[in-house]
């Protein structure tokens, strides 16, 4: 928390970064002045989704349990009675029908907000997603632009076994024609959802169900309804010298905390938060590894063709001569998320696990073993 | 009557047992009213004349399809004198018979293209059922909508796309409807509302219901003008697809504008419907969801399209969908590769007697609605119609390499578009503030 803290400071009004003892003593100074605002992640999209549903009527939101149960994770409360049930509406349990249906609404001129209880569920309409929503633009040369979002929480959550913990960041992220978002705070979420609903083309939006409650403090610019975060830039959390770690969603979360960890002693780490996994933004992550010469990427996800594999690809091509070690991988374990709470950890990215990546990569470890 | 070799099947309980061997696929078909005519969960009247026809329908051993009864009733009803009364005018006759001899001989030209090589990969001929793509689509304003499959070249003519558009996208050149980068099976026309052309199948008719839910989101939530229609067709092997139940119920429980042909030409690639489908016959799915279930002769396009006109005008009237299974057949295999060698020869040529043309052309010349030398000269037309077409996709360049990496995008530098309209991200200020990185 502190590092985010520290970071929103320092964007504010300087355009240097500070260093974390400088920032400490901002942060101090200005205790007393305008306090930040904290918003919870699902306040975010909450309010996200109304100022774009009040701003253009043309948006409407479609899925389970979005309208009378107020969203089965509270996203979309209030949205039905304000909007009343043409624009907020329930579905049957029919993903691969109500994603189509959001397809070919989007095809004659509407923007819906598509939400998947979780993505789990997007595979029994995948084919609607990629067949009819990417490719759509590019089969009909310009013709048919679909500016759908589907939207709903991704990866791991706790204890719901493994048909309902799959991460899909790199499955829908390797697929032309899609854009790819993965928020991690109330900033990125609000700005991110507002520009996805936005933009012409259909957007995966995955959130993460364990940080809807998270809260976060946002400056008055991000409560502005007007408030748009690019897509295909990421943010570079803290600011480090001595490697690169690159994340998105929750795992932003616990690579802060290794950071702070890791600069006790004495390794300062760059935190980067990817934001959008499609497009990737290549050139903060490489810009990022020239300086400091190595490289540790952090997903939910499965190891073999995930987004880490796809950035560290990247970086080999890119800046190759600039790496002082080998790219570390850490990703979720390679089997079906289990459900026992002791194995869950396990098969999960832990922040010691972080730790002792970096420490690899910084040769301050002597075991090379690649575990998960 | 019964045609074919392919097999016989045991009539479920419902129907009258009385005629368990033969075929339900004959060209005479009754509707039990519950299906359609009498359709008692709808208030509203579906058909003027049911009263009369049900107590017939109910018990007879005949069946007859609802269209032909529907024309007759019309004959009796308005005929007052000895002049029988027509279907149709002289002008829609020859619109109708055009637009299927268009669709005739441009896919007679396919074939000829496919084997001279100037078209490749996956090409699906609908040579034999002209008369459902006809008899529905010219009922259509120009923002009404269809949703095709991979046998859609016929559709989007029918829609009004060009031929010249269609054949330069088979040819692969960037004059076609898609820059030719659809294909085949991807035939997408904004302009008029021909919403494609999808390789999968079912999955166009999520996308279908999906255009006709925007018809009733622009009435009832935007407040404008709006009663378009949406036709989503596709074949008896999709019937038995998720998808398609899916949206049956979607479409009743929202009653959307929307009208599902089902274009059951008895096969897909090999498998035969019979043996594929545990109830062949598709029209009853539709009351089975609450929404009126029509089976019509589809080698008749007259039929067709007196059914089409009860069905979209339902659907414009915002009364809901409806389910139209046509009885058709394909003349010509799955596709061009597709070395059609499981359906009986007999089967076929059964088919070719029923010829949709043939039969139109009788129609007109018999009610000397058109001489025979008008109906030839219009074949002559859409002859050199195609001709032009095959030399524009011919004379026409492939695409440049640079459009390999075009349109995959409508926003291609990814930073979204601002409330201006303009990209983002050449808004110079946009980078201020939070989004710095």
């Amino acid at each position: 928390m502190l590092g985010i803290l520290r970071q929103r400071v320092a964007c504010k009004g300087n355009p240097a970064p500070l260093s974390l003892e400088q920032g400490i003593r901002v942060i101090a100074s200005k205790a007393f002045s305008s306090s930040a605002k904290e918003m919870t992640v699902r306040e975010a999209l909450n309010s996200a989704l109304d100022e774009e549903m009040s701003a253009d009527p043309k948006v409407f939101i479609m899925g389970e349990e979005v309208g009378e149960y107020q969203g089965a994770y509270k996203i979309s409360k209030g949205l039905l009675d304000k909007y009343g049930p043409e624009r907020v509406i329930d579905t049957p349990i029919t993903e691969a029908g109500f994603a189509g249906i959001g397809v070919g609404a989007a095809y004659y001129g509407l923007r819906p907000v598509i939400e998947f209880m979780t993505f789990n569920f997007s595979m029994q309409a995948i084919d609607h997603i990629i067949n009819s929503a990417a490719k759509s633009n590019y089969m009909s040369a310009g013709q048919m632009s679909v500016p759908i979002v589907f939207r709903g929480p991704n990866g791991a959550a706790a204890g719901v076994g493994a048909q309902h913990s799959q991460c899909y960041a790199a499955w829908y992220g390797s697929c032309p024609g899609l854009k790819v978002l993965a928020p991690y705070s109330a900033e990125d979420a609000r700005g991110l959802l507002k520009a996805a609903i936005r933009d012409p083309d259909p957007v995966v939006f995955l959130e993460n169900e364990l940080l809807y409650g998270s809260s976060f403090p946002v400056s008055a610019e991000v409560l502005d309804s007007s408030f748009c975060l690019p897509i295909g830039k990421a943010k570079i959390e803290r600011e480090g010298k001595d490697v690169t770690i690159t994340c998105f969603s929750r795992m932003v979360d616990y690579s802060l905390q290794a950071a702070e960890i890791l600069a006790k002693e004495g390794i300062k780490a760059e935190v980067i938060n990817l934001r959008s996994i499609r497009p990737l933004d290549r050139s903060t992550i490489n810009a990022s590894v020239r300086k400091t010469n190595r490289l540790v990427t952090v997903e939910e996800g499965y190891p073999q063709h995930g987004v880490g594999a796809e950035i560290c690809a990247s970086v080999l091509e890119d800046s190759f001569e600039y790496l002082d070690a080998p790219v570390e991988r850490i990703c979720g374990a390679d089997v079906p998320m289990p459900y026992a709470a002791n194995l869950e950890r396990m098969a999960v990215p832990q922040v010691d696990d972080i730790v002792r990546a970096v420490k690899r990569a910084c040769y301050r470890s002597s075991s090379l073993a690649a575990t998960a | 009557m019964a045609c074919s070799a392919a097999g016989k099947i045991i009539h479920p309980p419902s129907i009258n047992s009385a005629r368990s061997a033969q075929k339900p696929h004959s060209s005479h078909k009754i509707i039990s009213p519950s299906a359609f005519l009498g359709f008692t969960s709808q208030p509203d009247k579906l058909f003027p004349v049911s009263r009369t026809i049900s107590s017939t329908g109910r018990r007879s051993a005949t069946v007859m399809a609802v269209s032909s009864d529907v024309v007759k009733e019309k004959k009796l009803k308005n005929a007052p004198s000895s002049a029988p009364n027509l279907l149709i005018t002289k002008e829609e006759g020859l619109e109708l018979y055009e637009d299927m001899i268009l669709g005739r001989a441009f896919e007679d030209m396919c074939a000829q293209m496919y084997y001279r090589g100037k078209m490749f990969g996956f090409v699906h001929l609908y040579n034999g059922q002209e008369a459902v793509s006809t008899g529905f689509i010219k009922l259509l304003k120009k923002e009404d909508c269809v949703v095709s499959t991979y046998r859609d070249h016929v559709h989007a003519l029918s829609k009004g796309v060009s031929a010249r558009a269609v054949m330069s996208e088979l040819f692969g050149k960037t004059t076609g409807c898609c820059r030719g980068q659809g294909g085949s099976m991807h035939m997408f026309s904004k302009e008029h509302n021909m919403l494609g052309g999808f390789a999968f199948i079912g999955e166009g008719i999520p996308v279908a219901t999906g255009a006709a839910f925007t018809s009733k989101y622009k009435r009832e939530v935007l407040k404008e003008d709006c009663d378009e229609v949406t036709l989503a067709f596709f074949g008896d092997g999709t019937c038995n697809n998720g998808q398609f139940f899916e949206c049956l119920n979607m479409a009743t429980l929202w009653k959307l504008p929307i009208v599902f042909v089902v274009e059951n030409n008895l096969w897909a690639i090999g498998m035969s419907h019979l043996r594929s489908t545990s109830d062949p016959q598709i029209w009853k799915k539709g009351p089975a969801f609450g929404m009126p279930g029509v089976h019509v002769d589809g080698m008749d396009v007259l039929k067709v399209r007196e059914v089409a006109k009860e069905a979209i005008g339902r659907a414009r009237r915002g009364e809901g969908p409806t389910l139209v299974e046509c009885e058709t057949y394909r003349f010509r295999g799955h596709s061009l590769a597709d070395p059609d060698e499981l359906r009986d020869p007999a089967e076929k040529a059964h088919y070719a007697t029923r010829d949709p043309i043939t039969a139109l052309k009788k129609y007109m010349t018999e009610n000397n609605l058109a001489s025979e030398s008008e109906l030839k000269g219009i074949e002559k037309k859409i002859d050199e119609v195609v001709e032009d077409a095959v030399e524009f996709g011919d004379k026409s360049p492939v695409p440049a390499r640079s459009q390999l990496l075009e349109n995959v995008f409508a926003d291609p530098r990814g930073f979204g578009i601002g409330p201006d309209g303009k990209y983002r991200c050449e808004d110079p200020k946009f980078t201020e503030g939070t989004a710095q990185v």
